[in-house]
């Protein structure tokens, strides 16, 4: 067993579980709280495949801001629990659970049907260099430098948005 | 390489199917907005998975991309949520049928 393999089981078996955790819990609050470690444990497996800057990125945006956001906001709130899972239509969640196992299972029979893994040599020091800051910002800011603008304006609208949309009075 | 990318993909169908999941079962509009979440997160990872295999940086370049849209996703959306629990003091998604004819 090498360390890759290990830090894959580990971390992914903690995304597995966490995921479950989210739909299933319910409270709210704990839920946010399973999906903040299912996206630590995201961070992680970004380190095993060499995406560095991602990892961190993932860790600040997503573990920081916006659950942060989605605690103050449940916060703000104070929502009634729901029923147990399976005590509210549970034929509904069975049939909805039974199709989504469906499709699971086709993406997975295409998964393995196109063997990718016979197709891509991967070179661990191409991958090492993909994921570095300067790599990175060398792409977004010579190729990718139009959509990095649009990405800039589309949170300045959205930030517009929120704030019109929250806001107490509409006159 | 040892671990094979295949378990990544399997991973990623996973987590996405645990979203979709959620979304068609919960009744809580936040839970709602977590699951989307989590398969923007699986897809994230789809895609970092590809481009550390191919050794190419767009793909994380799109992982970034696709974090700016959750967060302003996120930010409208519980806007939204705030607005309609004013107004119905509910966000069960059951109640909330104004537009429902």
């Amino acid at each position: 067993m090498s360390l890759e393999l290990i830090l894959f089981i580990v971390f992914g078996s903690i995304c597995a579980i966490t995921s479950v955790f989210v739909i299933t819990r319910i409270n709210p609050v704990i839920s946010a709280l399973f999906l903040v470690v299912n996206f630590a444990s995201l961070a992680g497996l970004y380190l095993v495949l060499n995406a560095q800057f991602i990892a961190i990125a993932q860790v600040i945006v997503y573990a920081g801001a916006i659950m942060v956001f989605f605690l103050f906001v449940i916060m703000l709130l104070n929502p009634e629990s729901e029923k147990k899972f399976f005590s509210y239509k549970p034929y509904i969640k069975i049939f909805t659970i039974v199709v989504v196992a469906l499709v699971f299972i086709q993406i997975i029979y295409m998964i393995f049907l196109a063997q990718p893994s016979e197709e891509i040599n991967r070179e661990v020091a191409k991958s090492v260099s993909a994921g570095t800051i300067e790599q990175i910002g060398r792409e977004l800011f010579t190729n990718y430098v139009l959509p990095f603008e649009a990405a800039g304006y589309l949170l300045l609208a959205a930030t517009i948005g929120a704030l019109v949309i929250a806001k107490k009075k509409f006159e | 390489m040892t671990v094979p990318i295949e378990f990544y993909l399997v991973l990623s169908a996973f987590m996405f199917s645990a979203g979709i999941v959620g979304v068609l079962t919960r009744r809580n509009a936040i839970v709602v907005f977590m699951s989307i979440e989590l398969m923007l997160n699986s897809a994230n990872l789809t895609l970092i998975t590809f481009s550390s295999f191919f050794g190419d940086t767009v793909g994380q370049l799109f992982v970034f991309f696709v974090m700016t849209v959750a967060a302003a996703e996120a930010a409208v959306g519980l806007a939204i949520i705030i607005a309609i629990f004013r107004n119905k003091l509910t966000i069960n998604i059951d109640e909330i049928n104004i537009l429902k004819w």
